[in-house]
């Protein structure tokens, strides 16, 4: 498969060569500080940047920019993708290694437009598919807050990409195909809540980057928003995001959702992997009213289709026997015999979306790595689960996994012995 | 419909307490169950609540003595703990699982899983000790408690306290571990796996250590008779000759 998406990639980008040098020129040339229209002391309003700081928060800037331990927006992160490796770039106001001279049209730009300083296109590891539904005002608001940062030399890791990807005008053709510019535009049917909440998950939350599957361009079929999709590189999967019929978060209240983004824990599920760390940097952060205009859009997400019912791959029952054995000695203790947890404390098993997600990853690699929510202002004491890399075998966690994937009213697909040792040796990062 | 004790908060309450004196009446155990059908009742304990620290070190960090995979928490200072696990979230210690495991607690939180684990009392067990010769073992020694200072190298007395026991609150005791603990550890520096805040005194130390150098001191810290007082020594009891980055921040914070 990947192979194919490569070798098509490859044929679209000799067709754009061949397309001539005139479709090659772009480039265009930045706008110098002195000659932005922005008023330069409009930027230092306390006010502004407080708002910019709220709103990089909401849209967890600092996740990417910022390297394990490192100084907050200094850059660093190495970001794996199928195409090669990318660092994330310092975005504190240093002048040689930083935004120390990008003015805010340059800044709009990058945001809106996917396209660097001197008008080089972005790759897209950098989320402008969803920050291009960015207003201008609130960019501005993020813009003055990080020139308001210290600035810190930090220079940028050379792009980890061989060809074609490295040929940043390869991208033309990707944008052509998954790109769409353009702010978010109010429903005017729907409610100010409600478009509030449509903006920050389709904007600046970027949720779809990661709930949504990709195909082998890394590119995301617009109609299918927040359906999830498997994570490319760090094999989680992020869940289908709607509540309705069929959809992953079915059943889910406002309160569930709010919960779970304010505290990393909800009646339903617990944050963990990923999510762990978008609750943990960004969404506990966020404001109640945002919270509940955020849960009030994913709750009008749209029913999804019955799954028709799959041909077991093989027969499951030894395996579900050998698991339930696993489960009763290892897991009933915490998360009940029904399935069902402890209120507050331990998740339900049973109907949890990250249990029944399509490929059986996420319950994996939960067994497997155990580990604590992340710590919040809501859950400031988490209780944490034990990893059982080091106590159970590969067959012993696809049993358990297996059993838990299909008992009480989950009905989801069995996880084989294979899949565990491919998932034991996946990087954590 | 999810139904758990903890909508019926009088019977949940009442079924802790049960659960909690069905505990310490079997002496041991970790299963509690009050009855089949009602959610697990869970207690409000600390030790409860990191399930995924003791499921590797031990319900009191008593660790694998026998392997040494598993580091003794128990009874080392808390300071100190509690760097370690800013220093796994940091990444200035590498290892996946630990990184993964710290990586979103609270500087609160892990403060209190370090106290937690200092303040475990248990007996120390021997651990398997490489075959060394007799010629190793006094190099070790002599590494040890005189150190070399030809080669800049101070006696481990000097920071880590007269019965290398370790100091209060920060620095860790070296008696009672096991071999390939010590020598994976000093092994980790030099290969900046495991690092600390800059001017990382214990990297210098461990790139003045030869090979075998690193070899002789683990084996004669693993296999030195230990004090009958294991606790670390009074804060402020020792001045190190090296400038160490953890410690000099921790004096100015305190």
């Amino acid at each position: 498969m990947k192979f194919i998406g490569r070798m098509v990639l490859l044929i679209v980008v000799l067709a754009v060569l061949a397309a001539g040098w005139l479709f090659f020129r772009g480039g265009s040339q930045p706008v110098p500080r002195e000659a932005s229209k922005v008023d330069a002391t409009a930027l230092k309003d306390p006010a502004l940047i407080a708002k910019g700081q709220y709103l990089a928060t909401v849209g967890d800037c600092a996740a990417c920019h910022t390297t394990q331990g490192g100084i907050p927006y200094a850059g660093g992160r190495v970001l794996a993708t199928p195409f090669g490796n990318i660092t994330a770039p310092n975005i504190t106001p240093d002048h040689a290694t930083g935004l120390g001279d990008w003015s805010f049209e340059d800044f709009w730009q990058a945001l809106h437009s996917g396209k660097g300083r001197h008008g080089e296109l972005l790759y897209p590891v950098f989320s402008y598919t969803s920050y291009t539904k960015v207003h201008r005002d609130d960019a501005l608001a993020i813009y003055a807050y990080l020139q308001s940062l210290p600035a810190t030399n930090n220079p940028a890791s050379p792009l980890g990409l061989t060809f074609p990807y490295n040929v940043r005008n390869s991208l033309k053709a990707w944008r052509a195909l998954y790109f769409k510019e353009g702010e978010y535009q109010s429903e005017r049917s729907k409610s100010a809540s409600w478009n509030r909440g449509a903006y920050l998950v389709q904007g600046l939350g970027h949720c779809n980057e990661c709930h949504i599957a990709r195909d082998a361009l890394g590119g995301a079929r617009d109609d299918a928003a927040l359906s999830g999709g498997q994570i490319p590189e760090q094999n989680w999967y992020a869940p289908d995001l709607s509540t309705q019929a069929n959809g992953g978060l079915q059943g889910w209240s406002e309160d569930d959702i709010v919960d779970l983004l304010k505290t990393g824990k909800s009646a339903r599920g617990t944050a963990f992997g990923p999510m762990a760390e978008v609750v943990a940097r960004s969404t506990q952060h966020i404001q109640d009213d945002d919270l509940r205009s955020i849960a009030e859009y994913l709750r009008s997400l749209p029913p999804r289709p019955t799954m028709k019912p799959v041909e077991l791959p093989f027969d499951t029952k030894a395996l579900a026997d050998r698991g339930k054995g696993v489960y009763e000695k290892q897991c009933a203790d915490c998360h009940g015999k029904d399935g069902k947890g402890v209120s507050g404390v331990y998740p339900p098993l049973d109907g949890n979306s990250s249990v029944n997600e399509p490929t059986g990853i996420n319950a994996t690699r939960v067994v497997l790595l155990g580990g604590f929510p992340p710590a919040t202002q809501g859950n400031a004491r988490p209780y944490s689960m034990p990893p059982f890399a080091q106590q159970l075998n590969d067959l012993d966690v696809a049993a358990v996994v297996t059993y838990i994937r299909t008992s009480w009213s989950n009905r989801a697909l069995p996880v084989r012995e294979r899949d565990v040792s491919t998932f034991r040796h996946t990087p954590i990062d | 419909m999810i139904t758990t004790a903890a909508q019926h908060p009088r019977f949940a309450h009442g079924l802790a307490i049960l659960a909690v004196m069905a505990l310490w009446l079997g002496g041991a155990g970790t299963a509690l169950h009050a009855a089949d059908d009602a959610a697990p009742a869970v207690p409000d304990t600390l030790q409860q609540r990191i399930a995924a620290c003791t499921a590797c070190h031990g319900t009191h960090g008593e660790g694998s003595p026998d392997s040494g995979f598993f580091p003794r928490l128990a009874g080392k200072p808390a300071g100190y703990l509690a760097r370690q696990l800013q220093d796994f979230k940091d990444g200035l210690r590498k290892y996946a699982p630990m990184e993964y495991t710290t990586r979103f607690l609270s500087p609160e939180y892990m403060q209190e899983i370090a106290q937690y684990f200092a303040a475990q009392q248990v007996a120390y067990s021997p651990s398997p000790v490489p075959r060394v010769s007799a010629d190793i073992m006094k190099r070790g020694e002599t590494l040890v408690t005189q150190g070399d200072p030809a080669r800049q190298l101070p006696a481990c007395g000097a920071c880590h306290g007269s019965q290398l026991t370790g100091v209060q609150p920060d620095i860790p005791g070296l008696v009672g571990l096991p071999y390939d603990y010590i020598s994976s550890q000093l092994g980790s520096w030099r290969t900046r796996t495991r690092a600390m805040a800059a001017p990382d005194c214990m990297a210098e130390i461990a790139n003045r250590l030869s090979d075998a150098d690193i070899s002789a001191v683990s084996a004669y810290l693993a296999t030195r008779e230990l004090p009958a007082d294991m606790h670390a020594q009074a804060p402020g009891s020792v001045k190190p000759p090296l400038h160490c980055g953890v410690l000099e921040a921790n004096r100015s914070g305190a």
